[in-house]
């Protein structure tokens, strides 16, 4: 479960990215967080991993409240999250497998069933016969694939993805969204932000609108 | 413990990956930290082999009292009395001439320079030894020795080694003082290289905050690296020292052997080679602590 409570986002200088804004996503749930640039919607996603923290409010992961959560028990939340960015924030110097391979390798799995599962997320994502490719000779669609993989390699309770499909054709980006809900179908909570209202109108799911920090609807 | 074991042997392997991918400028930092260490590790094994050699001798103050030819033994056995009875002496030992020149027999490369001499030259002596080192107390001991009948020469026997001992104080002193500016060297040349294996790697260790990664997983490899690092700039300085003290050891086998000695400049002993690689490897380590300590913090994920 994820639980936002009165959470308000101030940067140095005083712009708030986030107004006050409380929801909740039940274990399970798909939401989209929808608005325009700037509407605060990348500042919401990254308070859930800690990457940013909250100026006051209370965030709640999996029961842990994350703004009280002391840098060193960062690795052990995010372990739990899977998150895939706009950029997908790829390493290229190495090939597609070693890419889902990274987030094994602090994990406890041995050598044999890491490889394994490197390869059953692959397949998951179509990527299974590129295993050995470069993630720069990948298309933007199949780079988003890969780092879905490695999002859900470590099998988390929590998807959490920021546009993933802003650069992407609209096949693409319903191959993408199509991925989520079969994550999704088997259990795992999703949270995608987008501003393209066109995909969010063909998956029936909640959304959570934002507006300059505040949520809307 | 299992997963603990497989993180540091992939941390192992990373770090050697990282000096293979690197390979001019890993050996490059090899030979400047060699090159650094072989200065004071060099110095410890001149000082040691120095040590060999004064070892031999008695760093005890004695002087020696050398008797006129023409004294008899009576007039012998007086003076060794009377010495004996002296506050300031602690021991009195008689060196007969007879005795004297079978020492000298026995000293290496003189047996054949003994052997052709018709007479025996050397006179009967006293080696006396001091209650205390004081050198004013020995100088004026001396004097009065010099002034006692029968008595043709005396001689401050442990002078040289004193001075030798002394001035291998110091040099020791310089060495540890060497010693401990080129390590500050080593841990800087490290920190640096370090430094920018972070810079370089930056992607990648954001990426693995991202996903869960601890700082001590991330930290692991850089660590190794560092300790690599010293570990071949330690095994350099010992590759240096080992070839330095053999060419070196051409020109003073020659003028030892000139003096009758087998004298020759020393490697270091296994235990302290082993010392050498290992300080080395541990100051590579500090470096690497360090280095990641400032710099690993700085980097999050936006």
């Amino acid at each position: 479960m994820i639980s936002f409570s009165g959470v308000v986002k101030r940067y140095p200088g005083g712009q708030e990215g986030l107004k006050g804004v409380s929801f909740t996503i039940e274990p399970g749930e798909f939401a989209f967080v929808a608005g325009h640039s700037g509407a605060g919607k990348s500042t919401l996603l990254k308070l859930i991993p800690a990457i940013e923290r909250p100026s006051s409010g209370a965030i709640l992961v999996n029961g842990q409240n994350v703004g009280a959560l002391k840098r060193t028990a960062l690795p052990y939340l995010r372990r739990n999250l899977g998150l895939v960015f706009q950029d997908q924030k790829l390493l290229y110097d190495r090939s597609v497998y070693d890419n889902v391979m990274l987030p094994l390798a602090f994990s406890e799995l041995g050598g044999r069933e890491a490889a394994r599962r490197a390869r059953a997320a692959l397949e998951k994502v179509g990527l299974l016969a590129r295993e050995k490719a470069n993630p720069i000779q990948l298309s933007g669609g199949e780079q988003q694939r890969l780092a879905i993989a490695r999002a859900v390699v470590n099998r988390p309770t929590v998807l959490i993805a920021d546009e993933p499909t802003a650069n992407l054709d609209a096949e693409s980006a319903a191959t993408i969204l199509e991925i989520f809900a079969a994550f999704n179908r088997v259990g795992v909570t999703v949270l995608v932000a987008t501003h393209d209202e066109a995909l969010i109108g063909r998956f029936a799911k909640r959304v959570l609108r934002l507006a300059k920090g505040s949520l809307v609807e | 413990m299992k997963t603990w074991l497989r993180q540091h042997r992939q941390a192992i392997a990373a770090a050697f990956g990282k000096l293979a991918a690197q390979k001019s400028a890993a050996l490059l930092n090899a030979l400047v930290i060699g090159i650094a260490l072989s200065l004071p590790a060099g110095g410890y094994a001149l000082l040691s082999s120095l040590r060999n050699v004064t070892q031999g001798a008695s760093l005890e103050p004695q002087l020696s009292v050398f008797l006129r030819g023409e004294t008899r033994r009576p007039e012998a056995d007086a003076l060794g009395t009377r010495l004996k009875g002296d506050a300031r002496v602690s021991d009195v030992r008689f060196v007969s001439r007879e005795q004297a020149l079978k020492e000298l027999q026995a000293t290496e490369g003189l047996a054949e320079v003994v052997a052709a001499l018709n007479r025996n030259p050397l006179p009967d002596a006293f080696v006396v030894r001091p209650k205390v080192a004081d050198a004013a107390v020995l100088e004026a001991l001396a004097k009065e020795l010099r002034a006692m009948p029968g008595v043709t020469h005396v001689q401050v026997d442990s002078a040289w080694a004193r001075r030798l001992g002394a001035l291998a104080g110091t040099a020791r002193l310089a060495i540890a003082l060497l010693a401990a500016l080129l390590a500050f060297g080593l841990v800087a040349i490290t920190f640096n290289t370090i430094r920018l294996q972070i810079l370089t790697q930056r992607a990648e260790i954001e990426i693995s905050k991202l996903i869960g990664a601890t700082d001590a997983f991330i930290r692991r490899p850089f660590f190794y690296l560092g300790a690599l690092q010293g570990l071949a700039g330690g095994l350099v300085a010992l590759a240096i020292l080992r070839a330095s003290l053999a060419a070196l050891n051409v020109g003073v086998s020659e003028l030892a052997a000139s003096y009758g000695s087998a004298f020759r400049l020393a490697f270091l002993e296994p235990g302290d080679a082993l010392a050498v690689v290992l300080f080395s490897a541990t100051l590579g380590w500090f470096g690497a602590f360090l280095s990641v300590s400032k710099y690993l913090l700085e980097i999050e994920p936006k």
